[in-house]
């Protein structure tokens, strides 16, 4: 027994260290916190059900406003989400996606004005919805567009508004397909173009869905920017246009919320679940897309 | 598009620069070199590349200069040398791969038969659909195996007999016999041998006249390099091939003739490949004329 075996080099202060009662407390602290986030959560879930509850029925969804709670419904509001989330689609993405590919895959970085273009956009993303509220309604609503309080006009606001998230999101899934990948296609005598179109954004496609229906879920829960474009809080009529005066499910529900009478109170609770709803479903479907078809390179 | 049948009539989709490695060749030129290896190796004096004092700088600062050398058709052409003496960048000039590179300039002539590869008319579209090239760590696109071999023939507007042009680059990769009933299932499906012969697989669909390898075995286990070693001697009938490898038992088992290049170090740190000695491989290995090749191939350093 004159030298220590072999295996004792192995034995350290370590061992302890990973168990002893700093570990523990660390861990302890952790948990804390997240049980706090997830019971914060789990409390205003409850809160908005149980107060929505005796209104979560089909006649909130047919059921156009009322000024009598009893027979209000948001049907409106939701048609005018939808019209407006169509605007938000057909214009933001294809721009976002062209914006990311020009950034990622044509701007030399050493030029200054590539280098703001890429500064601005990470600056859009952190500006105050309102204030894209105030652009929509002094450019577009007003002014140089003159568009008037319409779904056109919101539509184009919002798009304003999460376009610098669309382009982020497109931007990384785009690099992160590998380099590999373009070298390969240009190596068999594709242009550039042809490895864009046939090979990097094919790969990218997950990644930007992914970061599109995000950018999506965070346009529909927006109110403030489209009070401020002249959103109507009583509509009793579907848009019928992209000329119509609309309303939206988060105005409808500021509306009701701001109302004097309990029962428009049930009401915005109802309303409240269902945006929720949808919001989870989106949500719901980028994590699918991105499990489903996130590749490793 | 379902599968091909195992045997299939004469290919009718490609032109006949290409024949299938099992049949008869094709052209005259083919039919004169396919007299077996000691006439191929005789008529390999026909040159395909003809590089002079080549050079490529990186913003400015030389990664490879004066590379002078000719490469010989049909023939395997090794590039060796130690880590950093640009080996790999010397290559990608053969097929102007290094525009791609932000800041990086060739200077020096490269000639491929005859015309000159960096004139202003060339276009370097059409110069990466004549000679192919195969990597380092294998590289197919995240699609089925049958879409990786046709990308290059799409690209070049191919639609018709395209079944027969992947089946037969397939057969010329010898991956054929191991995929033909999975043409569908996503190319990273394979093992990582079988996705190298794939992306040979698939350069070959361009019917390329040369084959231009950067260390396509690094990345693959011994069974794997001696089916791609193997797949190279078939290929060299039809085809010019460059290889880089860090292995130079590699450029002593398949190449006819092997370039040495080395590092310098200048004083302010700089590193400069250049070219030490260009020679038939049996030459390079056995009687280098160069004392820094002979120390290299004997293992005393690199």
């Amino acid at each position: 027994m004159a030298s220590p075996a072999p295996g004792s080099r192995l034995v350290g202060e370590g061992a302890s260290r990973r168990t002893g009662p700093a570990q523990w407390g660390f861990r302890a602290a952790m948990l804390v916190s997240l049980l706090i986030a997830m019971a914060t959560l789990v409390a205003l879930l409850v809160q908005v059900v149980t107060e929505g509850w005796p209104r979560l029925n089909l006649d909130l969804l047919t059921s156009f406003p009322s000024s009598r709670p009893r027979r209000a419904g948001a049907q409106s509001a939701i048609f005018g989400t939808l019209w407006v989330m169509g605007v938000v689609v057909v214009t933001c993405i294809p721009v976002g996606i062209g914006a990311a590919i020009y950034l990622e895959e044509y701007a030399d970085r050493t030029r200054w004005y590539n280098r703001l273009i890429e500064i601005n956009i990470q600056n859009l993303a952190a500006v105050p919805s309102i204030v894209y509220g105030i652009l929509g309604l002094a450019f577009l609503a007003r002014g140089w567009g003159d568009l008037g309080p319409t779904v056109l006009t919101a539509g184009l606001t919002l798009s304003l508004l999460v376009l610098p998230i669309v382009i982020i999101a497109s931007r990384e899934a785009i690099r992160a397909v590998p380099r590999s990948i373009r070298e390969a296609s240009l190596a068999l005598g594709a242009t550039q173009w042809q490895t864009i179109r046939r090979q990097t954004l094919p790969a990218a496609i997950p990644g930007i869905a992914t970061g599109s229906i995000l950018a999506l879920s965070r346009a529909i829960g927006e109110a403030a920017p489209l009070l401020l474009l002249g959103a109507l809080t009583f509509v009793t009529f579907n848009p019928s246009g992209l000329d119509s005066a609309f309303s939206v499910l988060p105005v409808q529900i500021f509306n009701w919320i701001s109302r004097p009478q309990e029962e428009f109170h049930v009401l915005a609770a109802a309303a409240i679940v269902v945006l929720l709803v949808i919001l989870l479903a989106m949500n719901g479907a980028a994590i699918w897309l991105r499990r489903r078809y996130q590749r490793r390179w | 598009m379902d599968g091909f049948p195992a045997e299939t009539a004469p290919p009718v989709g490609t032109t006949s620069a290409s024949p299938d490695d099992r049949s008869a060749p094709v052209d005259l030129g083919a039919a004169v070199r396919a007299g077996g290896d000691d006439a191929r190796d005789a008529e390999g004096d026909e040159v395909v590349f003809e590089l002079r004092d080549l050079g490529v700088s990186y913003s400015g600062v030389p990664a490879v200069k004066g590379v002078t050398l000719d490469a010989y058709r049909n023939q395997i052409t090794a590039v060796i040398g130690p880590s950093g003496c640009g080996k790999s960048t010397l290559v990608r000039c053969f097929n102007r791969m290094n525009d791609l590179i932000p800041g990086a300039t060739v200077h020096g002539e490269v000639r491929y038969e005859g015309q000159d590869l960096y004139g202003a008319e060339v276009d370097p579209v059409e110069v990466r659909k004549r000679i192919g090239m195969v990597f380092q760590k294998p590289n197919p696109f995240p699609k089925s195996i049958y879409d990786n071999v046709a990308f290059g023939p799409r690209t070049l507007g191919l639609k018709k007999g395209l079944d027969d042009c992947v089946e037969q680059s397939l057969r010329r990769a010898a991956l054929w016999d191991e995929v033909k009933d999975r043409l569908k299932s996503d190319a990273y499906s394979l093992s990582g041998g079988q996705q190298q012969r794939l992306c040979i697989a698939r350069a070959l669909a361009n019917n390329p006249d040369v084959l231009l390898m950067d260390e396509p075995c690094s990345a693959l286990d011994p069974i794997s390099t001696i089916h791609i070693e193997d797949l190279m001697h078939d290929l060299r009938r039809q085809l010019s091939i460059i290889i880089v490898t860090h292995n130079m038992q590699q450029a002593a088992r398949v190449s006819q003739w092997t370039a040495f290049l080395t590092v310098e170090v200048a004083d302010d740190d700089r590193r400069t490949g250049h070219l030490v000695e260009y020679n038939h491989t049996e030459k390079v290995f056995t009687a280098p004329s160069d004392a820094r090749t002979e120390a290299y191939v004997t293992g005393r350093f690199g």
